[in-house]
């Protein structure tokens, strides 16, 4: 094949010019974190410009697929620090990672000691809905399953909001998941494989509610004035999504990564996520969160299973799952 | 009676066969390499797998058997636009799929037009979710495609069979019988094989309008095994299952395959079609399958044209590179499907493994390919070369089915001719076959580029900042919650894909190069 020599021999050449220069940070995201109206290229201006070194992003996809890319890659990786796994993956991709080693005080609704994953923003998932249709929401799971509201969800074995909701019943109920899954069933207009689809049917009018964040509706807030979207308050409690950062531990830089991940717990970093990353940031910025933020609903009870409780609940889970939605 | 192969193309032949099986074996095998403990195959494989034979097949028998009324009213008929018509009502089969589904939902959907006009006259709303949506969306990918294959079956019925059935005054059923039967029953198996394959590897469609788990196809459990599970092994016994049942499905087709006829034809005008009840229901056949595929695409592009001002510079940038993979893309198309279809001219194997791309899942030789690549070279360097190649060989089967039945037919016609005047191999091809096979091969990579324009598949695992194609930064939009943006970005690459089916097809095929 010519391509593939051709492409190494460019390759080699530039790599060698750019290693005269600077060190190299090799992050691992998701795309939609380095999307031009991601976070990605605002953290990478601000962290480049105290670190004296170059910032690349890699992102192959969601978080489900970055986790998969990390490990076919294995040892041969040349990442450096991984940005946005959450809680469902971590316990997968703990034995790769070294201590990240910043202690630094955290705004979660949780406790959270991990020595090797640090949370850089977090929000509650909720099922999102429109007041205009939907005047008076549910309050609770058996509430919707009760209603007459359709909803669309994520698949659990696609991604990574389809496995949180899995997770969702599983902490409110335990036990009795399977029967709250047989009694959603009929609500259920249809299952898709990511958050996107999902949201674009929900925002088409397909279905009455989706699978999203607590934190959606200031998306439509802020960047459209559109404050028609809202997330339903359950009773049970809101699942949590704690998004994480971790220094690889066969980073070749690993000064500069432990750098990075004071960086992004940071004011610099935290104050772009918000309006960036529609998530909360783990450490509450010095100027404090938009007017859009304010308006949401904020659960009492946050319901979070440890990374090791949840990698070992999601196989038993998903079958319950499938066998509930299946009939 | 054939002539042997100049020894150039026999060499050009082993190096396409070689790159094909790499591609598609040896992606599957460093997968399977890389895989720690053996798979085991469980009870939600198994209802997998019914749930996967059972769609490609509805969808298959559903698409074909539509085609065929549509497929003859056009051949026959000649009206104002029915060029333009033909190449519009193929564009659902070269949409990226996310799109075609919205563009289907907003007509078919729980708010679409069509229950809409439903609640009007005061009938309940129907629902698409489920397996009947899923069936929907696959013949509304598939039935252009199938109406092409079936056009250019018709398009090959020698003219002189048409003058001597009507100057027999045949009536529609001995002509079906006699002329246009034999016709089918040769385009037919193949096309069913063609569509049973796409819906084969089918995965977003099935899931988002399938409803549930219960719409759970094999190449989804293949997603599942690689990404949450990790489960190398599971993915590769999935998709070894996936490509056997593929590769039974060509087997079948080439025991079904009728040898191309033994009446020769000599490529006269063909007597007018008759008139009275068929010329209404061939009206009403065109009318009904424009509806179903064009009022989707509209309704794309009205969500999408107010947005096209507004989208950003890296959108742009995506669609440039679109258009560079689609080029290489379709070049690359160009020998693999040349090289094969002389070769096939007089031996079975290159139709077999031109066809068996698409039997392998996407996501196995996407993943395979990285697992090769990554030792040697960054694999977000290769991206688009990658891309453009995975793209060519998934594009070669249909251009395969194009361009073969065509290229046979050439020969039964003038093979005996040409060998009497004594032409060299060159003359033959340059005299002979190229007029005949110019009409398909416009199409093949006309339909590759559009293919390669729209594809999400292989590039996403390559893919690093910086190299987006457009169809990924439509995904990336629409996964901001910018869905404005996201509609104004499909309406661009359904422009770009079209516009480049229609530039090649008429580069290559020639001006009147409508079927």
């Amino acid at each position: 094949m010519r391509y593939p020599t051709l492409a190494a021999g460019l390759l080699m050449a530039s790599a060698m010019a750019a290693q005269a220069q600077t060190p190299v940070l090799h992050v691992l995201t998701y795309d939609s974190f380095v999307a031009e109206w991601g976070p990605g290229p605002q953290i990478e201006a601000a962290f480049e410009a105290e670190c004296g070194c170059d910032l690349q992003f890699a992102a192959p996809g969601d978080a489900a697929a970055m986790l998969s890319r990390l490990m076919l890659e294995g040892a041969r990786t040349n990442v450096d620090v991984v940005v946005g796994l959450d809680t469902n993956l971590t316990a997968q991709a703990a034995p790769l990672m070294a201590p990240h080693g910043v202690e630094t005080a955290l705004d979660l609704p949780i406790t959270w000691e991990d020595p090797l994953f640090l949370p850089f923003d977090w929000s509650w998932f909720a099922f999102v809905y429109d007041t205009t249709r939907t005047p008076t929401p549910p309050a609770s799971f058996r509430e919707l399953i009760d209603s007459d509201l359709s909803v669309v969800i994520q698949d659990p074995r696609s991604s990574t909001p389809g496995l949180g909701l899995l997770m969702w019943v599983k902490a409110a109920y335990g036990d009795e998941a399977a029967a709250i899954w047989r009694g959603l069933a009929p609500r259920i207009l249809t299952v898709t494989p990511g958050w996107s689809e999902a949201y674009g049917l929900f925002l088409e009018g397909e279905a009455d509610m989706v699978l999203s964040y607590t934190t959606s509706p200031a998306y439509h807030v802020i960047a459209e004035g559109d404050a028609t979207k809202a997330a339903a308050r359950f009773d049970e409690g809101h699942y949590l999504q704690v998004e994480v950062a971790s220094i690889v531990g066969s980073t070749d830089q690993p000064d500069l990564a432990r750098q990075f991940m004071a960086f992004l717990a940071s004011d610099a970093a935290q104050a772009i996520l918000p309006e960036t990353n529609w998530m909360y940031p783990a450490v509450t910025p010095e100027g404090g969160l938009a007017e859009g933020f304010q308006g949401l609903i904020r659960p009492e009870t946050s319901l979070l299973f440890p990374a090791d409780e949840a990698l070992a609940l999601r196989d038993p889970a998903l079958a319950e799952w499938r066998e509930a939605l299946a009939q | 009676m054939t002539r042997a192969a100049p020894p150039l193309l026999k060499g050009a032949a082993v190096l396409v066969a070689a790159a094909l099986v790499l591609l598609n074996l040896g992606a599957l095998a460093a997968v399977a390499w890389r895989a720690e403990g053996g798979a085991g195959w469980g009870a939600a494989d198994w209802a997998a797998l019914r749930f996967t034979l059972w769609q490609a097949c509805l969808s298959a028998v559903f698409s074909v058997a539509l085609a065929i009324p549509v497929a003859r009213a056009l051949a026959r008929r000649r009206f104002a636009g029915r060029g333009a018509l033909i190449v519009l009502m193929g564009t659902p089969f070269i949409l990226p799929v996310l799109v075609a589904v919205i563009g289907l939902l907003a007509v078919m959907g729980r708010n679409g037009l069509m229950n809409d006009l439903l609640a009007l006259a005061g009938l309940p709303r129907l629902s698409i979710y489920g397996l009947q949506g899923v069936v929907l969306a696959h013949v509304f990918f598939n039935l252009p495609l199938a109406v092409r294959l079936l056009l250019q079956g018709w398009a090959r019925i020698p003219a002189e069979h048409l003058r001597l059935a009507a100057a027999l005054g045949f009536g529609a059923s001995a002509r079906f019988r006699h002329v246009e039967g034999p016709m089918l029953a040769r385009v037919v198996p193949g096309a069913l094989a063609v569509v049973f394959l796409i819906c084969l590897t089918s995965f977003a469609v099935a899931l988002t309008l399938g409803g549930g788990p219960r719409a759970t196809t094999l190449e989804l459990a293949i997603y599942q095994a690689f990404r949450f599970d990790f489960d190398l092994g599971h993915a590769a016994l999935l998709a070894a299952v996936q490509a056997g049942i593929g590769l039974a499905a060509l087997l079948l087709l080439a025991r079904l395959t009728l040898p191309e006829g033994r009446v020769a034809g000599l490529d006269r005008l063909a007597p007018p079609a008759p008139g009275g009840l068929a010329r209404v229901l061939d009206g009403a056949a065109i009318g009904a399958s424009a509806l179903f595929l064009l009022v989707p695409l509209g309704m794309v592009l009205i969500r999408g044209l107010p947005w096209l001002g507004d989208l950003s510079a890296v959108v742009w940038w995506a669609a440039l590179r679109s258009v560079a993979t689609a080029a290489l893309s379709t070049a690359l198309l160009a020998v693999f499907a040349g090289v094969l279809t002389l070769i096939a001219l007089t031996r079975r194997w290159p139709e077999a493994l031109g066809m068996a791309a698409l039997t392998a899942s996407p996501l196995v030789i996407g993943t395979g390919l990285f697992l090769i690549v990554n030792p040697w070279v960054d694999p977000a360097r290769l991206a688009l070369p990658v891309t453009a190649l995975v793209n060519a060989a998934m594009a070669l089967p249909f251009a395969l089915r194009a361009l073969l039945p065509a290229a046979r037919r050439a020969e039964a016609d003038f093979a005996r001719l040409s060998a009497s005047l004594g032409l060299s191999a060159g003359a033959h091809a340059r005299l002979v076959l190229w007029p005949r096979l110019r009409r398909p091969a416009g199409f093949a990579l006309g339909l590759g580029a559009a293919l390669s324009m729209g594809d999400l598949g292989v590039i996403v695992l390559f893919a690093q900042t910086g190299n987006e194609t457009l169809p990924m930064q439509m995904h990336r939009l629409m996964g901001a919650y910018r869905s404005g943006e996201s509609a104004g970005a499909a309406v661009l690459l359904l422009a770009l894909s079209l516009g480049a089916f229609v530039a090649l097809e008429r580069m290559v095929g020639g001006r009147d190069a409508e079927t």
